[in-house]
């Protein structure tokens, strides 16, 4: 039987997890690789990293630490941030990542969805999407696009645009409200359900978990096919056995192989 | 003893050839992994494994641009009878003809096709990405001792396509998404699998495993 999917996410900046991870004793909190093997043996189901290093020279950090990462971890595993080119794409999965997430340059470039996809395959390519909603002149509301952390406002409708990413050859779209990215009150259920709902392909919510039943909530309500997490895992509020466990008691199929 | 995973330009070699090394670590008699692009070190070696991801045509176009690959490949396996892996992709070359976008003609070591996996569960999302369990449907050495079955253990999966295999005796195993999906394939001394072993933890080191002490 098909199983939800439950991905821990790692922001990293320089080859560092920010803010460290505390879940279990690592000899180095703010290592990457330790944290992924952690996750690994605690049985996430997958592990993406977000690059947030800013300057260009540091970038190379990062594919060193996917290729120690994929040298440890048999997982897998997804990496975002600052992808750019069709280069940036085949360095990164030369280097070990599964999956790369692109972000701002689909915006920019929606071309380079389809660039990436024809050469690389749908099943690799995921768009990730941060959303917000705006209300309108005349009150209709909506969800659009933002960019560079939801500071950039984009105007561009987001239930559209996933559907032309789709069309273009995103074979997952990972997506983020940025009104509950860090508010702990739940993934934004209405936009979570109204992109799965409008899409072939699967969505991953994201932003806002605070407890496990928002977990529950991402699938159920949401149609989300995984749900992504990250500060209640780092610092050791609940384990991913005990998400899963969670989650299983409310009826969804989960892996919970040792 | 080597064993040869084939660089033909696609393909994430570098999970692929860890898992096998890690797999060969723990066995009694190691054997050595090697990432080639030589035909001849193909030829040569004891045991043969082809990764893919990505499109079948691309795959197959990426096979046959390395000079004589396919000729070695087809003399090991077939000729030889060289135990052989293909992974994803690498699973999907060995059938007849791939129907993906374009028809590509494929090894045709198993008979039958690619095709576009239709679950009949609409809310179940294509591609078929994530973690399923896996029903035996003949016994294989490379089965063994495998955790199978709705309380078996899972493999990772991440595809759109799937190999339609013309005799049933060509598949070991599948995998329900809304319909049956060809998981594992066996014929003479080649195997493949259509999830990825390299990313399926434990249960997928398992199964390296045996493909390493396989012999057929």
């Amino acid at each position: 039987m098909f199983k939800v999917r439950v991905i821990p996410c790692l922001d990293v900046k320089d080859g560092r997890v920010v803010k460290g991870v505390n879940f279990v004793d690592l000899r180095d909190a703010g290592d990457p690789v330790e944290a992924a093997i952690a996750y690994d043996a605690a049985g996430a189901d997958e592990l993406t990293f977000l690059d947030i290093t800013a300057t260009h020279e540091n970038r190379g950090i990062m594919l060193d630490v996917v290729r120690r990462t994929a040298e440890a971890c048999f997982m897998p595993l997804t990496v975002g941030g600052g992808v750019r080119t069709v280069d940036d794409i085949k360095t990164l999965l030369r280097s070990g990542a599964d999956k790369v997430s692109i972000n701002s340059a689909a915006v920019s470039r929606r071309e380079f969805v389809k660039e990436a996809a024809e050469k690389y395959g749908e099943q690799c390519i995921v768009v990730a999407i941060d959303a917000k909603r705006v209300k309108r002149a005349g009150g209709s509301e909506r969800w659009e696009i933002f960019t560079h952390g939801g500071r950039n406002a984009t105007g561009i409708d987001a239930i559209e645009y996933a559907q032309e990413v789709v069309a273009l050859g995103s074979g997952e779209i990972l997506l983020t409200s940025m009104d509950r990215d860090g508010t702990r009150q739940g993934f934004d259920l209405p936009l979570t359900r109204a992109i799965a709902d409008s899409v072939p392909v699967p969505v991953i919510a994201s932003g806002g978990v605070g407890n496990l039943n928002h977990l529950v909530d991402g699938v159920r309500e949401g149609h989300a096919t995984g749900v992504l997490a990250a500060s209640i895992f780092h610092f050791g509020e609940f384990t991913i056995r005990q998400a899963k466990d969670h989650m299983v008691r409310a009826g969804l199929p989960m892996r919970l192989d040792p | 003893m080597t064993v040869a995973i084939i660089d033909y330009g696609s393909g994430n070699l570098h999970s692929a050839a860890k898992a096998f090394e890690r797999a060969a670590r723990s066995m009694e008699d190691p054997q050595a992994i090697k990432v080639t692009r030589d035909p001849d070190a193909v030829y040569r070696a004891d045991r043969i494994v082809l990764p893919g991801v990505g499109a079948f045509a691309d795959c197959r176009r990426g096979v046959d641009a390395v000079d004589g690959m396919l000729e070695a490949l087809t003399e090991a396996v077939r000729v030889k009878a060289r135990p052989f892996f293909g992974i994803c992709v690498g699973m999907q070359l060995m059938a007849t003809r791939g129907k993906e976008h374009v028809i590509t003609e494929g090894f045709n070591w198993i008979g039958g096709d690619v095709v576009k996996i239709e679950p009949r569960d609409e809310s179940l999302k294509v591609p078929h990405m994530g973690w399923n369990t896996l029903d035996m449907v003949r016994e294989h050495p490379v089965l063994e001792r495998l955790p199978l079955g709705p309380k078996g253990r899972h493999a990772y999966f991440v595809h759109s396509y799937h190999l339609d295999a013309a005799n049933e005796a060509d598949v070991l195993a599948r995998a329900d998404y809304g319909g049956p999906v060809t998981a594992i394939v066996g014929k003479d001394t080649a195997i493949g699998t259509q999830f990825h072993p390299e990313k399926s933890q434990r249960f997928g080191l398992a199964l390296i495993s045996n493909f390493l002490k396989w012999k057929p």
